[in-house]
């Protein structure tokens, strides 16, 4: 079993690592709003999926080739999944600030559970096909064959992770949006208009899981309940690095990721079960270290 | 002291049954199909009521369960052809031990963190049962499940009375067997845990071993309305028990009233309604996506508008106990 040669070991590192790079985009989404609301966004899939049908629109009309298409819909893509985010929680959260935990949370799953059903009935439970933008024949290095596709998912994750981390650290407003999320009230006495980060939370996180969506759905192709077990491994990432922490979900979403490549293929975990792998991860890591890998041990005080 | 006015329980009460009894003057078969079903996700929404209305842990596998018991009992009725009430008390048992086999490491968690590691159980329980195609037939489901004699009384789809009787019996027994549990000091201990665990732990109630138990009994009814319901349905499918089910069973307690078995009951008649009515009154427009939209939009609605459900939870009253202050004590305060 375990006597593989290294180039087979490095090359589904790569496969690991382009996997992981989608997870750890949407556990952005997650994680961002986990650190300001304290709930879990379940219907963050699904605002991938419908982010990812636009963008597939577009694209379809700009004729489905070359790169200044495939921006373009990337574009519109991120811009529609923002404007959904902002609109979901106005209408559906905002309501529900203050309520015991479950009452956003199942607010959070009616909205998925309305979403992927509207899908469906807009667009079809026929799985839509996005063309590649360029010629995607495989890479060989050596023994190690990469495609572009993989290329640019790890780079355009590592652009816009960068681009997050440096906007959280560096700008007014992220520092902004770390005050809120260690405490809105002295947040709001600073000055700070809280129902504006939190939308703007919202904004930066739904349209990081657009650009997820339409990067999956190059290989994987659109359907409705795309953004379901997307969604869910992503929050696992999330968990695993330590929710509300930014680097963490990173972290996360690309050990995910590997840990997922290797059990199939080293492993030798069937393919049907394939999700029990990032299942039975978060329960270990669960009972392991509950606050995750980079979070911060909060002891409960009576 | 008995005290009698017409609430909302009563009221509600009165409209479902003349929505029932109407129904039965369009269609008998129907109706009586319905309120079986009915009957069977009441008893489950009962199990789910004890672990998050009693106990306030937020349990999203509540299907996990219902699948344990519905696919023990076709596998050992019609595989080992194994006599019925033997089918019963190992659905039953074998949700409860997965129910302490999940609790055990995932009750530390709280809240979110729980509603996810349950999730994930919930899928872990649909793979294995998709995965194992020798004993569960993978997707294909298993169907021609025989039906039983229950002391006269026979339960299949063939048999809808008969069927009913049996589910309703089944559904008062539950019903008391949870009450009389909420109504010991082992309930107390459950609602002392869901209010503080940390007041209840240094009260010296050993909450983990409280969480498990309530867990496990749960599941236990799970187990059991899982039973019946492929006993009843005579085939299974994995798809009746996705996550779907999980938030429906639980959009059942919420909307009736955590922490009120009454009002779990309503709840679980009222979606169904909500779900079975348009199939009946034959509107073509009602696909299962527009359904599946309604129940959305319920969850959504019923958290932003009523998030504590129909029926409020009902308030241990100990004012009997208290020795009222007489107007000599004035002050001793």
């Amino acid at each position: 079993m375990f006597n593989i040669p290294p180039s087979l070991l490095v090359q589904h590192l790569i496969n690991g690592i382009t996997l992981g790079g989608i997870y750890a985009l949407i556990a952005l989404g997650y994680t961002m709003v986990y650190g300001i609301l304290k709930f879990i966004n379940f219907a963050h899939g699904e605002i991938l999926m419908v982010g990812t049908y636009m963008g597939l629109f577009v694209y379809n009309a700009l004729g489905a080739s070359g790169i200044p298409a495939f921006i373009m819909s990337l574009a519109v893509a991120m811009c529609c999944s923002a404007a959904l985010g902002i609109i979901i929680e106005k209408l559906a959260y905002k309501p529900l600030r203050g309520a015991p935990r479950l009452a956003p949370l199942l607010s959070a799953i009616g909205v998925s559970i309305i979403l992927t059903n509207l899908a469906a009935i807009i667009f079809g439970t026929k799985s839509k096909r996005y063309a590649y933008p360029f010629d995607n024949t495989p890479i060989q290095l050596g023994e190690v064959s990469i495609t572009p596709h993989q290329i640019m998912i790890i780079a355009v994750c590592l652009f816009f992770m960068v681009l997050l981390k440096l906007f959280i650290d560096r700008s007014k407003l992220g520092k902004a949006m770390r005050a809120t999320s260690q405490n809105q009230q002295v947040a709001q006495l600073m000055g700070i208009n809280i129902n504006f980060i939190i939308s703007l939370t919202f904004a930066i996180g739904s349209s990081l899981a657009a650009v997820a969506g339409v990067l999956v759905a190059l290989d994987y192709k659109a359907y409705p309940t795309m953004g379901m077990m997307a969604g869910l491994k992503a929050f696992i990432a999330a968990v695993v690095g330590g929710i509300g922490n930014v680097t963490g979900a990173i972290l996360g979403g690309f050990l995910l990721g590997i840990l997922e490549t290797f059990g199939v293929a080293i492993f030798g975990i069937p393919q049907g079960l394939k999700d029990t792998i990032a299942f039975s991860f978060l329960i270990v890591i669960l009972l392991v270290r509950p606050v995750g890998l980079l979070g911060k041990q909060i002891r409960e005080k009576v | 002291m008995i005290r009698f006015k017409p609430n909302t329980a009563l009221i509600l009460s009165a409209v479902l049954l003349i929505i029932v009894l109407s129904i039965f003057a369009v269609s008998r078969p129907f109706a009586l199909n319905l309120l079986i079903i009915m009957a069977i996700y009441a008893v489950l929404s009962l199990g789910l009521n004890l672990i998050s209305g009693y106990t306030g842990m937020l349990s999203l596998c509540h299907a996990a369960f219902f699948a344990i018991g519905a696919y023990t009992t076709a596998i050992a009725v019609s595989k080992f052809s194994m006599n019925y009430w033997l089918a019963l008390a190992l659905s039953g048992l074998l949700a409860a031990i997965c129910g302490i086999l999940i609790g055990i490491p995932t009750l530390r968690l709280k809240g979110d963190y729980l509603a996810i590691a349950t999730l994930g159980f919930g899928e872990i329980v649909k793979n294995v049962i998709l995965n194992a195609d020798d004993l569960t037939r993978g997707p294909m489901g298993i169907h021609g499940i025989p039906s039983v004699n229950i002391l006269g009384l026979t339960l299949s789809s063939n048999f809808k009375i008969t069927s009913l009787i049996i589910t309703l019996v089944f559904l008062g027994g539950s019903y008391l067997f949870v009450r009389r549990i909420i109504r010991s000091r082992f309930g107390r201990a459950l609602e002392a845990i869901r209010e503080d665990d940390i007041a209840a732990q240094s009260m010296g109630i050993n909450v983990t071993k409280y969480k498990v138990a309530s867990f496990a009994i749960g599941a236990f009814l799970a187990g059991l309305a899982g039973n019946l319901y492929a006993v009843y349905l005579q085939s299974i499918t994995p798809e009746n028990f996705n996550f779907l089910t999980s938030v429906m069973i639980l959009c059942m307690v919420v909307l009736g009233g955590m922490g009120n078995n009454l009002a779990v009951v309503l709840g679980s008649v009222i979606i169904l309604l909500s779900q079975e009515m348009p199939r009946l009154l034959n509107l073509q427009f009602m696909t299962p996506e527009v359904r599946q939209i309604i129940f959305g939009l319920i969850l959504v609605c019923m958290m932003i508008f009523r998030p504590q459900g129909i029926l409020k939870r009902k308030k241990p009253n100990f004012e009997h106990l208290i020795k009222k202050p007489g107007k000599s004590s004035k002050g001793s305060l």
